[in-house]
Protein backbone atom coordinates (compact mmCIF):
# COMPACT_ATOMS: atom_id res chain seq x y z
CA UNK A 1 0.00 0.00 0.00
CA UNK A 2 2.28 2.70 -1.26
CA UNK A 3 -0.21 5.52 -0.75
CA UNK A 4 -0.54 4.72 2.95
CA UNK A 5 2.97 5.96 3.54
CA UNK A 6 2.11 9.59 3.10
CA UNK A 7 -0.25 10.72 5.82
CA UNK A 8 -3.26 12.77 4.85
CA UNK A 9 -2.60 15.53 7.38
CA UNK A 10 -5.10 18.01 5.92
CA UNK A 11 -7.81 15.43 6.66
CA UNK A 12 -6.65 14.97 10.24
CA UNK A 13 -6.65 18.73 10.67
CA UNK A 14 -10.10 19.04 9.06
CA UNK A 15 -11.63 16.46 11.42
CA UNK A 16 -9.84 17.92 14.42
CA UNK A 17 -10.97 21.45 13.71
CA UNK A 18 -14.48 20.32 12.92
CA UNK A 19 -14.71 18.51 16.26
CA UNK A 20 -13.17 21.38 18.20
CA UNK A 21 -15.67 23.67 16.48
CA UNK A 22 -18.47 22.20 18.55
CA UNK A 23 -16.50 22.95 21.73
CA UNK A 24 -15.87 26.57 20.79
CA UNK A 25 -19.41 27.11 19.54
CA UNK A 26 -20.62 26.36 23.04
CA UNK A 27 -17.51 27.76 24.69
CA UNK A 28 -19.44 29.48 27.47
CA UNK A 29 -21.13 26.27 28.43
CA UNK A 30 -18.01 24.16 27.86
CA UNK A 31 -16.02 26.28 30.26
CA UNK A 32 -18.67 27.31 32.76
CA UNK A 33 -19.87 23.76 33.52
CA UNK A 34 -16.56 22.46 34.93
CA UNK A 35 -15.99 25.73 36.83
CA UNK A 36 -19.38 25.41 38.53
CA UNK A 37 -19.07 21.70 39.30
CA UNK A 38 -15.56 22.16 40.71
CA UNK A 39 -16.78 24.96 42.90
CA UNK A 40 -19.60 22.75 44.17
CA UNK A 41 -17.20 19.94 44.96
CA UNK A 42 -15.03 22.32 46.93
CA UNK A 43 -18.00 23.69 48.83
CA UNK A 44 -19.30 20.20 49.67
CA UNK A 45 -16.17 18.11 50.05
CA UNK A 46 -13.54 20.68 50.75
CA UNK A 47 -15.38 22.94 53.16
CA UNK A 48 -18.17 20.82 54.67
CA UNK A 49 -16.51 17.41 54.86
CA UNK A 50 -12.90 18.51 54.61
CA UNK A 51 -13.17 20.49 57.82
CA UNK A 52 -13.71 17.18 59.63
CA UNK A 53 -11.34 14.94 57.60
CA UNK A 54 -8.50 17.40 58.08
CA UNK A 55 -5.59 15.71 56.24
CA UNK A 56 -4.84 12.57 54.21
CA UNK A 57 -1.22 11.41 54.09
CA UNK A 58 -0.29 14.81 55.42
CA UNK A 59 -2.07 16.62 52.57
CA UNK A 60 -4.97 18.92 53.56
CA UNK A 61 -8.21 17.31 52.35
CA UNK A 62 -9.22 20.23 50.13
CA UNK A 63 -5.94 19.93 48.29
CA UNK A 64 -6.01 16.13 48.36
CA UNK A 65 -9.17 15.92 46.24
CA UNK A 66 -7.80 18.12 43.40
CA UNK A 67 -6.17 15.29 41.37
CA UNK A 68 -9.25 13.09 41.87
CA UNK A 69 -11.56 15.87 40.74
CA UNK A 70 -9.53 16.42 37.60
CA UNK A 71 -9.40 12.68 36.87
CA UNK A 72 -13.13 12.36 37.36
CA UNK A 73 -13.80 15.00 34.71
CA UNK A 74 -10.99 13.80 32.48
CA UNK A 75 -12.47 10.30 32.30
CA UNK A 76 -16.09 11.27 31.84
CA UNK A 77 -15.33 14.11 29.41
CA UNK A 78 -12.95 12.03 27.30
CA UNK A 79 -15.46 9.25 26.96
CA UNK A 80 -18.47 11.43 26.27
CA UNK A 81 -16.64 13.73 23.83
CA UNK A 82 -15.14 10.90 21.81
CA UNK A 83 -18.19 8.64 21.84
CA UNK A 84 -20.50 11.46 20.80
CA UNK A 85 -18.00 12.69 18.20
CA UNK A 86 -18.06 9.45 16.22
CA UNK A 87 -21.58 8.34 17.10
CA UNK A 88 -23.24 11.48 15.83
CA UNK A 89 -22.06 11.26 12.20
CA UNK A 90 -23.07 7.60 12.21
CA UNK A 91 -26.48 8.55 13.51
CA UNK A 92 -26.92 11.54 11.18
CA UNK A 93 -25.49 9.75 8.15
CA UNK A 94 -22.73 12.28 7.54
CA UNK A 95 -20.21 9.48 8.17
CA UNK A 96 -20.49 8.71 4.44
CA UNK A 97 -18.09 11.51 3.77
CA UNK A 98 -15.42 10.15 6.09
CA UNK A 99 -15.82 6.65 4.67
CA UNK A 100 -15.52 7.82 1.07
CA UNK A 101 -12.54 10.14 1.67
CA UNK A 102 -8.93 9.07 1.15
CA UNK A 103 -8.33 8.69 4.88
CA UNK A 104 -6.74 5.83 6.75
CA UNK A 105 -8.26 4.53 9.99
CA UNK A 106 -5.27 5.94 11.85
CA UNK A 107 -6.01 9.42 10.52
CA UNK A 108 -9.68 9.15 11.46
CA UNK A 109 -8.71 8.15 15.00
CA UNK A 110 -6.10 10.91 15.24
CA UNK A 111 -8.65 13.52 14.27
CA UNK A 112 -11.53 12.39 16.46
CA UNK A 113 -9.56 11.13 19.45
CA UNK A 114 -7.12 14.03 19.26
CA UNK A 115 -10.00 16.51 19.46
CA UNK A 116 -11.79 14.63 22.25
CA UNK A 117 -8.57 14.41 24.27
CA UNK A 118 -7.79 18.10 23.68
CA UNK A 119 -11.21 19.09 24.97
CA UNK A 120 -10.97 17.02 28.12
CA UNK A 121 -7.42 18.24 28.79
CA UNK A 122 -8.67 21.81 28.45
CA UNK A 123 -11.41 21.05 30.93
CA UNK A 124 -8.88 19.39 33.25
CA UNK A 125 -6.77 22.54 33.15
CA UNK A 126 -9.83 24.70 33.82
CA UNK A 127 -10.58 22.59 36.90
CA UNK A 128 -6.98 22.91 38.00
CA UNK A 129 -7.17 26.69 37.63
CA UNK A 130 -10.50 26.84 39.46
CA UNK A 131 -9.02 24.73 42.29
CA UNK A 132 -6.25 27.27 42.67
CA UNK A 133 -8.91 29.75 43.76
CA UNK A 134 -9.83 27.55 46.74
CA UNK A 135 -6.60 25.87 47.81
CA UNK A 136 -2.89 26.68 47.54
CA UNK A 137 -1.89 24.33 44.70
CA UNK A 138 1.20 22.18 44.89
CA UNK A 139 2.56 20.10 42.03
CA UNK A 140 5.74 18.19 42.90
CA UNK A 141 6.26 16.58 39.48
CA UNK A 142 4.71 18.85 36.83
CA UNK A 143 6.20 16.83 33.98
CA UNK A 144 4.56 13.63 35.23
CA UNK A 145 1.36 15.50 35.98
CA UNK A 146 1.12 16.55 32.31
CA UNK A 147 2.18 13.04 31.26
CA UNK A 148 -0.63 11.35 33.21
CA UNK A 149 -3.08 13.98 32.01
CA UNK A 150 -2.22 13.27 28.37
CA UNK A 151 -2.05 9.52 28.74
CA UNK A 152 -5.40 9.31 30.53
CA UNK A 153 -7.15 11.71 28.15
CA UNK A 154 -5.94 9.80 25.11
CA UNK A 155 -6.70 6.38 26.58
CA UNK A 156 -10.24 7.23 27.59
CA UNK A 157 -10.93 9.14 24.41
CA UNK A 158 -9.98 5.96 22.56
CA UNK A 159 -12.31 4.04 24.85
CA UNK A 160 -15.07 6.56 24.17
CA UNK A 161 -14.41 6.21 20.44
CA UNK A 162 -14.97 2.46 20.76
CA UNK A 163 -18.22 3.06 22.63
CA UNK A 164 -19.34 5.53 19.97
CA UNK A 165 -18.74 2.89 17.31
CA UNK A 166 -20.43 0.13 19.27
CA UNK A 167 -23.52 2.07 20.35
CA UNK A 168 -26.59 1.73 18.16
CA UNK A 169 -28.68 4.17 20.14
CA UNK A 170 -28.29 7.18 22.38
CA UNK A 171 -29.11 5.05 25.46
CA UNK A 172 -26.17 2.76 24.83
CA UNK A 173 -23.98 5.80 24.46
CA UNK A 174 -24.79 6.70 28.07
CA UNK A 175 -24.80 3.15 29.38
CA UNK A 176 -21.11 2.36 29.75
CA UNK A 177 -20.13 5.73 31.24
CA UNK A 178 -23.05 5.59 33.65
CA UNK A 179 -22.86 1.96 34.74
CA UNK A 180 -19.12 1.35 34.56
CA UNK A 181 -16.95 4.41 34.41
CA UNK A 182 -18.59 6.73 36.93
CA UNK A 183 -18.78 4.04 39.66
CA UNK A 184 -15.21 2.95 39.00
CA UNK A 185 -14.06 6.54 39.23
CA UNK A 186 -15.89 7.27 42.47
CA UNK A 187 -14.69 3.97 43.94
CA UNK A 188 -11.21 4.52 42.53
CA UNK A 189 -10.15 6.90 45.27
CA UNK A 190 -11.12 10.24 43.75
CA UNK A 191 -12.07 11.51 47.19
CA UNK A 192 -10.11 9.22 49.49
CA UNK A 193 -6.90 7.22 49.63
CA UNK A 194 -7.67 3.55 49.17
CA UNK A 195 -5.29 2.89 52.03
CA UNK A 196 -8.05 4.32 54.24
CA UNK A 197 -10.27 1.32 53.35
CA UNK A 198 -10.51 -1.94 55.33
CA UNK A 199 -8.13 -4.62 53.93
CA UNK A 200 -10.85 -6.49 51.99
CA UNK A 201 -12.10 -3.42 50.14
CA UNK A 202 -8.55 -2.29 49.64
CA UNK A 203 -7.80 -5.57 47.85
CA UNK A 204 -10.99 -5.29 45.77
CA UNK A 205 -10.06 -1.73 44.83
CA UNK A 206 -6.83 -2.94 43.29
CA UNK A 207 -8.92 -4.65 40.58
CA UNK A 208 -10.18 -1.23 39.54
CA UNK A 209 -7.95 0.22 36.81
CA UNK A 210 -9.01 3.76 37.69
CA UNK A 211 -7.25 3.38 41.06
CA UNK A 212 -3.92 3.28 39.25
CA UNK A 213 -4.69 6.35 37.17
CA UNK A 214 -5.73 8.42 40.16
CA UNK A 215 -2.91 7.15 42.32
CA UNK A 216 -0.31 7.98 39.70
CA UNK A 217 -1.82 11.37 39.04
CA UNK A 218 -1.93 12.14 42.77
CA UNK A 219 1.69 11.10 43.10
CA UNK A 220 2.58 13.68 40.45
CA UNK A 221 0.98 16.32 42.68
CA UNK A 222 2.05 15.32 46.16
CA UNK A 223 4.74 12.67 45.78
CA UNK A 224 2.46 10.26 47.66
CA UNK A 225 0.63 7.32 46.08
CA UNK A 226 -1.68 4.43 46.94
CA UNK A 227 0.27 2.10 44.71
CA UNK A 228 3.78 2.15 43.32
CA UNK A 229 4.17 4.81 40.62
CA UNK A 230 5.75 2.34 38.19
CA UNK A 231 2.72 0.07 38.52
CA UNK A 232 0.44 3.05 37.98
CA UNK A 233 2.26 3.98 34.83
CA UNK A 234 2.28 0.37 33.65
CA UNK A 235 -1.47 0.00 34.20
CA UNK A 236 -2.22 3.28 32.44
CA UNK A 237 -0.10 2.20 29.49
CA UNK A 238 -1.85 -1.18 29.47
CA UNK A 239 -5.25 0.54 29.28
CA UNK A 240 -3.93 2.56 26.36
CA UNK A 241 -2.69 -0.52 24.54
CA UNK A 242 -5.99 -2.36 25.07
CA UNK A 243 -7.97 0.57 23.69
CA UNK A 244 -5.61 0.92 20.73
CA UNK A 245 -6.04 -2.80 20.05
CA UNK A 246 -9.82 -2.50 20.15
CA UNK A 247 -9.83 0.43 17.74
CA UNK A 248 -7.45 -1.34 15.36
CA UNK A 249 -9.61 -4.45 15.42
CA UNK A 250 -12.71 -2.41 14.70
CA UNK A 251 -11.19 -0.79 11.66
CA UNK A 252 -9.75 -4.05 10.38
CA UNK A 253 -13.19 -5.58 10.34
CA UNK A 254 -15.15 -2.49 9.34
CA UNK A 255 -17.35 -3.25 12.35
CA UNK A 256 -20.37 -0.94 12.62
CA UNK A 257 -18.94 1.44 10.06
CA UNK A 258 -19.53 -0.35 6.80
CA UNK A 259 -22.15 -2.86 5.77
CA UNK B 1 -8.55 2.64 -20.45
CA UNK B 2 -11.89 2.92 -18.68
CA UNK B 3 -11.96 5.37 -15.77
CA UNK B 4 -13.90 2.80 -13.77
CA UNK B 5 -13.81 -0.92 -14.36
CA UNK B 6 -15.93 -3.21 -12.32
CA UNK B 7 -15.59 -6.95 -12.66
CA UNK B 8 -17.56 -9.77 -11.14
CA UNK B 9 -18.74 -7.55 -8.32
CA UNK B 10 -21.16 -9.14 -5.87
CA UNK B 11 -22.63 -8.02 -2.61
CA UNK B 12 -24.54 -10.01 -0.04
CA UNK B 13 -25.51 -7.95 3.00
CA UNK B 14 -25.17 -9.46 6.47
CA UNK B 15 -28.94 -9.87 6.41
CA UNK B 16 -28.32 -12.52 3.75
CA UNK B 17 -29.85 -10.39 1.01
CA UNK B 18 -27.90 -10.42 -2.25
CA UNK B 19 -28.04 -6.92 -3.69
CA UNK B 20 -25.51 -7.34 -6.53
CA UNK B 21 -24.73 -10.43 -8.59
CA UNK B 22 -21.57 -10.52 -10.65
CA UNK B 23 -21.62 -6.98 -12.03
CA UNK B 24 -19.28 -6.23 -14.94
CA UNK B 25 -19.18 -2.63 -16.05
CA UNK B 26 -16.72 -0.24 -17.64
CA UNK B 27 -17.22 3.53 -17.53
CA UNK B 28 -15.31 5.56 -20.11
CA UNK B 29 -13.57 8.79 -19.17
CA UNK B 30 -15.61 11.90 -19.84
CA UNK B 31 -18.94 10.24 -20.42
CA UNK B 32 -22.23 10.77 -18.67
CA UNK B 33 -23.48 7.39 -17.64
CA UNK B 34 -26.96 6.74 -16.27
CA UNK B 35 -27.64 3.72 -14.15
CA UNK B 36 -31.30 3.12 -14.62
CA UNK B 37 -33.34 0.74 -12.54
CA UNK B 38 -36.36 0.41 -10.29
CA UNK B 39 -36.16 0.92 -6.53
CA UNK B 40 -34.14 -1.74 -4.76
CA UNK B 41 -32.32 -2.80 -7.93
CA UNK B 42 -28.92 -2.23 -6.32
CA UNK B 43 -27.95 1.18 -7.74
CA UNK B 44 -26.92 2.72 -4.42
CA UNK B 45 -25.17 -0.45 -3.35
CA UNK B 46 -23.07 -0.37 -6.51
CA UNK B 47 -22.16 3.31 -6.08
CA UNK B 48 -21.44 2.92 -2.39
CA UNK B 49 -19.04 0.07 -3.05
CA UNK B 50 -17.11 2.08 -5.62
CA UNK B 51 -16.92 5.01 -3.17
CA UNK B 52 -15.77 2.91 -0.21
CA UNK B 53 -18.90 3.11 1.92
CA UNK B 54 -19.97 -0.50 1.48
CA UNK B 55 -17.54 -3.42 1.35
CA UNK B 56 -17.97 -5.79 -1.59
CA UNK B 57 -18.45 -9.52 -0.98
CA UNK B 58 -16.38 -10.39 -4.05
CA UNK B 59 -15.08 -8.90 -7.25
CA UNK B 60 -12.81 -5.99 -8.05
CA UNK B 61 -13.22 -2.33 -8.82
CA UNK B 62 -10.52 -0.17 -10.40
CA UNK B 63 -10.84 3.60 -10.43
CA UNK B 64 -8.44 5.15 -12.90
CA UNK B 65 -6.42 1.95 -12.60
CA UNK B 66 -6.34 2.00 -8.78
CA UNK B 67 -7.86 -0.86 -6.84
CA UNK B 68 -10.47 0.53 -4.42
CA UNK B 69 -9.23 -1.71 -1.61
CA UNK B 70 -5.46 -1.86 -2.05
CA UNK B 71 -4.96 1.64 -3.34
CA UNK B 72 -7.98 3.28 -1.77
CA UNK B 73 -6.41 6.70 -1.39
CA UNK B 74 -5.70 7.21 -5.06
CA UNK B 75 -9.04 5.67 -5.99
CA UNK B 76 -11.09 7.84 -3.64
CA UNK B 77 -9.25 11.06 -4.46
CA UNK B 78 -10.58 10.68 -7.98
CA UNK B 79 -14.20 10.53 -6.86
CA UNK B 80 -16.82 12.96 -5.65
CA UNK B 81 -20.07 11.57 -4.28
CA UNK B 82 -23.47 13.15 -3.86
CA UNK B 83 -25.37 10.60 -1.80
CA UNK B 84 -29.03 9.76 -2.15
CA UNK B 85 -29.93 10.80 1.38
CA UNK B 86 -29.83 14.45 2.47
CA UNK B 87 -27.37 14.25 5.33
CA UNK B 88 -25.80 17.45 6.61
CA UNK B 89 -24.27 18.76 9.80
CA UNK B 90 -27.03 20.96 11.11
CA UNK B 91 -24.84 23.44 13.01
CA UNK B 92 -22.15 24.02 10.40
CA UNK B 93 -22.17 26.88 7.95
CA UNK B 94 -22.20 26.27 4.22
CA UNK B 95 -18.69 27.61 3.73
CA UNK B 96 -17.26 25.57 6.60
CA UNK B 97 -18.79 22.30 5.57
CA UNK B 98 -17.62 22.66 1.98
CA UNK B 99 -14.10 23.63 3.09
CA UNK B 100 -14.15 20.67 5.48
CA UNK B 101 -14.81 18.31 2.57
CA UNK B 102 -11.86 19.67 0.65
CA UNK B 103 -9.65 19.10 3.68
CA UNK B 104 -10.83 15.51 4.06
CA UNK B 105 -9.56 14.82 0.57
CA UNK B 106 -6.12 16.01 1.54
CA UNK B 107 -6.11 19.28 -0.35
CA UNK B 108 -4.87 22.67 0.80
CA UNK B 109 -7.55 25.30 1.29
CA UNK B 110 -8.43 27.11 -1.94
CA UNK B 111 -10.96 29.85 -1.16
CA UNK B 112 -11.12 30.84 -4.84
CA UNK B 113 -12.17 27.38 -5.94
CA UNK B 114 -14.74 27.09 -3.16
CA UNK B 115 -16.17 30.49 -4.07
CA UNK B 116 -16.53 29.47 -7.73
CA UNK B 117 -18.41 26.31 -6.75
CA UNK B 118 -20.69 28.12 -4.33
CA UNK B 119 -21.48 30.77 -6.93
CA UNK B 120 -22.16 28.14 -9.60
CA UNK B 121 -24.66 26.52 -7.25
CA UNK B 122 -26.25 29.82 -6.14
CA UNK B 123 -24.98 29.22 -2.61
CA UNK B 124 -22.61 32.14 -2.28
CA UNK B 125 -25.16 34.39 -0.58
CA UNK B 126 -25.89 31.59 1.88
CA UNK B 127 -22.26 30.85 2.68
CA UNK B 128 -22.56 31.90 6.32
CA UNK B 129 -25.93 30.26 6.92
CA UNK B 130 -26.17 27.25 9.15
CA UNK B 131 -27.21 24.15 7.24
CA UNK B 132 -30.28 23.55 9.40
CA UNK B 133 -31.75 26.84 8.19
CA UNK B 134 -31.65 25.74 4.54
CA UNK B 135 -34.43 24.16 2.51
CA UNK B 136 -34.12 20.63 1.16
CA UNK B 137 -33.18 21.88 -2.29
CA UNK B 138 -30.47 24.11 -0.84
CA UNK B 139 -29.09 21.23 1.19
CA UNK B 140 -28.89 19.18 -1.98
CA UNK B 141 -26.88 22.01 -3.53
CA UNK B 142 -24.56 21.96 -0.53
CA UNK B 143 -23.99 18.23 -0.97
CA UNK B 144 -23.08 18.84 -4.59
CA UNK B 145 -20.70 21.62 -3.58
CA UNK B 146 -19.07 19.30 -1.05
CA UNK B 147 -18.62 16.61 -3.68
CA UNK B 148 -17.00 19.11 -6.06
CA UNK B 149 -14.80 20.76 -3.43
CA UNK B 150 -11.83 18.51 -4.12
CA UNK B 151 -12.01 18.79 -7.91
CA UNK B 152 -12.92 15.15 -8.58
CA UNK B 153 -12.51 13.61 -12.02
CA UNK B 154 -15.47 11.33 -11.47
CA UNK B 155 -18.74 12.52 -9.98
CA UNK B 156 -21.41 10.16 -8.68
CA UNK B 157 -24.92 11.53 -8.35
CA UNK B 158 -27.21 9.08 -6.58
CA UNK B 159 -30.80 9.95 -7.48
CA UNK B 160 -29.87 13.63 -7.85
CA UNK B 161 -33.34 14.93 -8.61
CA UNK B 162 -35.41 12.97 -6.12
CA UNK B 163 -37.57 15.59 -4.44
CA UNK B 164 -35.87 18.47 -6.19
CA UNK B 165 -37.59 21.51 -7.70
CA UNK B 166 -37.48 22.35 -11.38
CA UNK B 167 -35.03 25.20 -10.96
CA UNK B 168 -32.49 23.04 -9.18
CA UNK B 169 -32.95 20.27 -11.68
CA UNK B 170 -32.11 22.67 -14.50
CA UNK B 171 -29.16 24.13 -12.60
CA UNK B 172 -27.92 20.66 -11.96
CA UNK B 173 -28.05 19.62 -15.59
CA UNK B 174 -26.31 22.82 -16.60
CA UNK B 175 -23.61 21.98 -14.10
CA UNK B 176 -23.31 18.39 -15.28
CA UNK B 177 -22.86 19.58 -18.86
CA UNK B 178 -20.24 22.10 -17.76
CA UNK B 179 -18.42 19.36 -15.89
CA UNK B 180 -18.45 17.15 -18.94
CA UNK B 181 -16.88 19.99 -20.89
CA UNK B 182 -14.05 19.92 -18.35
CA UNK B 183 -13.64 16.21 -18.88
CA UNK B 184 -15.30 15.09 -15.66
CA UNK B 185 -17.00 11.70 -15.84
CA UNK B 186 -20.51 11.74 -14.40
CA UNK B 187 -22.38 8.67 -13.23
CA UNK B 188 -25.94 9.18 -12.10
CA UNK B 189 -28.58 6.80 -10.91
CA UNK B 190 -32.21 7.33 -11.51
CA UNK B 191 -35.50 5.64 -11.90
CA UNK B 192 -36.78 8.62 -13.85
CA UNK B 193 -36.44 7.75 -17.47
CA UNK B 194 -36.59 11.33 -18.70
CA UNK B 195 -33.46 11.98 -16.70
CA UNK B 196 -31.48 9.21 -18.32
CA UNK B 197 -32.83 10.16 -21.72
CA UNK B 198 -32.10 13.83 -21.29
CA UNK B 199 -28.65 13.59 -19.78
CA UNK B 200 -26.84 10.38 -20.50
CA UNK B 201 -24.47 9.38 -23.26
CA UNK B 202 -24.82 5.77 -22.23
CA UNK B 203 -27.36 3.95 -20.16
CA UNK B 204 -27.00 0.83 -18.07
CA UNK B 205 -30.14 -0.89 -16.91
CA UNK B 206 -29.91 -2.68 -13.60
CA UNK B 207 -32.52 -5.03 -12.29
CA UNK B 208 -32.43 -7.20 -9.19
CA UNK B 209 -28.68 -6.84 -8.79
CA UNK B 210 -27.80 -7.55 -12.39
CA UNK B 211 -26.87 -5.24 -15.22
CA UNK B 212 -29.15 -6.44 -17.93
CA UNK B 213 -27.92 -4.14 -20.64
CA UNK B 214 -25.50 -1.31 -21.31
CA UNK B 215 -25.93 0.74 -24.46
CA UNK B 216 -25.32 4.05 -26.08
CA UNK B 217 -28.54 5.93 -25.56
CA UNK B 218 -29.26 6.07 -29.27
CA UNK B 219 -28.40 2.43 -29.83
CA UNK B 220 -30.54 1.44 -26.90
CA UNK B 221 -33.50 3.22 -28.41
CA UNK B 222 -32.93 1.49 -31.71
CA UNK B 223 -32.31 -1.87 -30.24
CA UNK B 224 -35.00 -2.02 -27.68
CA UNK B 225 -37.52 0.41 -29.02
CA UNK B 226 -40.97 -0.53 -29.98
CA UNK B 227 -41.93 1.17 -33.16
CA UNK B 228 -45.16 2.38 -34.63
CA UNK B 229 -45.95 2.19 -38.30
CA UNK B 230 -48.63 4.62 -39.39
CA UNK B 231 -50.29 4.13 -42.73
CA UNK B 232 -52.20 7.02 -44.31
CA UNK B 233 -55.12 5.58 -46.23
CA UNK B 234 -56.44 6.82 -49.57
CA UNK B 235 -60.03 6.16 -48.46
CA UNK B 236 -61.19 6.33 -44.85
CA UNK B 237 -62.51 3.10 -43.39
CA UNK B 238 -64.92 2.60 -40.47
CA UNK B 239 -63.51 -0.64 -39.07
CA UNK B 240 -60.44 -2.82 -39.33
CA UNK B 241 -61.23 -5.73 -41.66
CA UNK B 242 -61.64 -9.00 -39.68
CA UNK B 243 -58.93 -10.76 -41.70
CA UNK B 244 -56.37 -8.26 -40.26
CA UNK B 245 -57.52 -8.74 -36.66
CA UNK B 246 -54.33 -10.55 -35.58
CA UNK B 247 -52.17 -7.46 -36.15
CA UNK B 248 -53.81 -5.50 -33.34
CA UNK B 249 -54.26 -2.46 -35.58
CA UNK B 250 -55.62 0.81 -34.27
CA UNK B 251 -57.73 3.13 -36.32
CA UNK B 252 -56.91 6.81 -36.07
CA UNK B 253 -57.33 10.14 -37.85
CA UNK B 254 -61.07 9.71 -38.51
CA UNK B 255 -60.46 6.38 -40.18
CA UNK B 256 -57.73 7.75 -42.42
CA UNK B 257 -54.84 6.18 -40.47
CA UNK B 258 -54.00 2.65 -39.46
CA UNK B 259 -51.43 2.31 -36.67
CA UNK B 260 -49.39 -0.85 -36.30
CA UNK B 261 -47.14 -1.35 -33.26
CA UNK B 262 -44.30 -3.82 -33.61
CA UNK B 263 -41.19 -4.88 -31.79
CA UNK B 264 -37.92 -4.25 -33.55
CA UNK B 265 -36.29 -6.99 -31.48
CA UNK B 266 -38.68 -9.64 -32.71
CA UNK B 267 -37.54 -12.10 -35.35
CA UNK B 268 -40.45 -11.13 -37.54
CA UNK B 269 -41.93 -7.69 -37.37
CA UNK B 270 -44.99 -8.79 -39.31
CA UNK B 271 -44.76 -5.81 -41.62
CA UNK B 272 -44.56 -7.84 -44.82
CA UNK B 273 -47.56 -9.91 -43.81
CA UNK B 274 -49.52 -6.83 -42.89
CA UNK B 275 -48.83 -5.10 -46.18
CA UNK B 276 -49.77 -8.22 -48.13
CA UNK B 277 -52.95 -8.51 -46.07
CA UNK B 278 -53.86 -4.90 -46.73
CA UNK B 279 -53.42 -5.36 -50.45
CA UNK B 280 -55.61 -8.47 -50.35
CA UNK B 281 -58.31 -6.53 -48.51
CA UNK B 282 -58.15 -3.79 -51.08
CA UNK B 283 -56.97 -1.14 -48.67
CA UNK B 284 -54.61 1.31 -50.36
CA UNK B 285 -52.40 3.84 -48.70
CA UNK B 286 -50.59 6.88 -50.04
CA UNK B 287 -48.05 7.47 -47.28
CA UNK B 288 -46.48 5.81 -44.26
CA UNK B 289 -44.10 6.68 -41.48
CA UNK B 290 -42.58 4.98 -38.48
CA UNK B 291 -42.07 6.40 -35.02
CA UNK B 292 -39.60 5.39 -32.35
CA UNK B 293 -40.98 5.15 -28.85
CA UNK B 294 -39.27 7.11 -26.10
CA UNK B 295 -36.84 5.61 -23.65
CA UNK B 296 -39.59 5.83 -21.11
CA UNK B 297 -41.63 3.30 -23.05
CA UNK B 298 -38.59 1.07 -23.24
CA UNK B 299 -38.19 1.21 -19.52
CA UNK B 300 -41.83 0.60 -18.82
CA UNK B 301 -41.45 -2.42 -21.08
CA UNK B 302 -38.53 -3.64 -19.00
CA UNK B 303 -40.34 -3.18 -15.75
CA UNK B 304 -43.40 -4.95 -17.08
CA UNK B 305 -41.20 -7.77 -18.27
CA UNK B 306 -39.72 -7.83 -14.80
CA UNK B 307 -43.15 -8.10 -13.23
CA UNK B 308 -44.20 -10.80 -15.63
CA UNK B 309 -41.23 -12.98 -14.76
CA UNK B 310 -41.41 -12.44 -11.02
N1 LIG C 1 -27.47 -2.36 4.73
C1 LIG C 1 -28.32 -3.19 4.10
N2 LIG C 1 -28.62 -4.39 4.64
C2 LIG C 1 -29.46 -5.23 4.01
N3 LIG C 1 -30.06 -4.98 2.83
C3 LIG C 1 -29.80 -3.81 2.24
C4 LIG C 1 -28.92 -2.85 2.85
N4 LIG C 1 -28.84 -1.77 2.03
C5 LIG C 1 -29.64 -2.05 0.99
N5 LIG C 1 -30.22 -3.27 1.10
C6 LIG C 1 -31.12 -3.91 0.14
O1 LIG C 1 -30.46 -4.09 -1.08
C7 LIG C 1 -31.32 -3.83 -2.18
C8 LIG C 1 -30.71 -2.79 -3.08
O2 LIG C 1 -30.72 -1.54 -2.40
P1 LIG C 1 -30.16 -0.24 -3.08
O3 LIG C 1 -28.80 -0.51 -3.56
O4 LIG C 1 -30.34 0.86 -2.12
O5 LIG C 1 -31.17 -0.09 -4.31
P2 LIG C 1 -31.49 1.18 -5.21
O6 LIG C 1 -30.50 2.25 -4.89
O7 LIG C 1 -31.39 0.69 -6.61
O8 LIG C 1 -32.88 1.59 -4.87
C9 LIG C 1 -32.66 -3.42 -1.58
O9 LIG C 1 -33.52 -4.53 -1.60
C10 LIG C 1 -32.32 -3.03 -0.17
O10 LIG C 1 -33.39 -3.33 0.69
MG1 LIG D 1 -30.71 4.10 -4.14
Amino acid sequence: MSSAMTMNWPAVRAIYRFEMGRFWRTAGQSILAPVISTTLYFVVFGAAIGSRVSAVDGVPYGLFIVPGLIMLSLLTQSISNASFGIYFPRFAGTIYEILSAPISPLEVVLGFVGAAASKSILIGLIILATSALFVPLRIDHPFWMIGFLLLTAVTFSLFGFVIGLWADGFEKLQLVPLLVVTPLTFLGGSFYAIGMLPPFWHAVSLLNPVVYLISGFRWAFFGKADVNIAISLGMTALCLVICLGLVTYIFRTGYRLKS
Amino acid sequence: MPIISISQLSKTYTSGFTALRGIDLAIEPGEIFALLGPNGAGKSTLINIVCGIVTPSSGTVLVDGHDIARDYRAARRTIGLVPQELTTDAFETVLNTVSFSRGLFGLRPDPGHIERILRALSLWDKRDSRLMTLSGGMKRRVLIAKALSHEPRVLFLDEPTAGVDVELRQDMWRLVRALRQQGVTVILTTHYIEEAEEMADRIGVIRRGEIILVEEKAALMRKLGRKQLTLHLQQPITAVPPELEDYGLALAGDGRELVYTYDTRAERTGITGLLTGLAASGIRFNDLHTEQSSLEDIFVGLVREDGARA
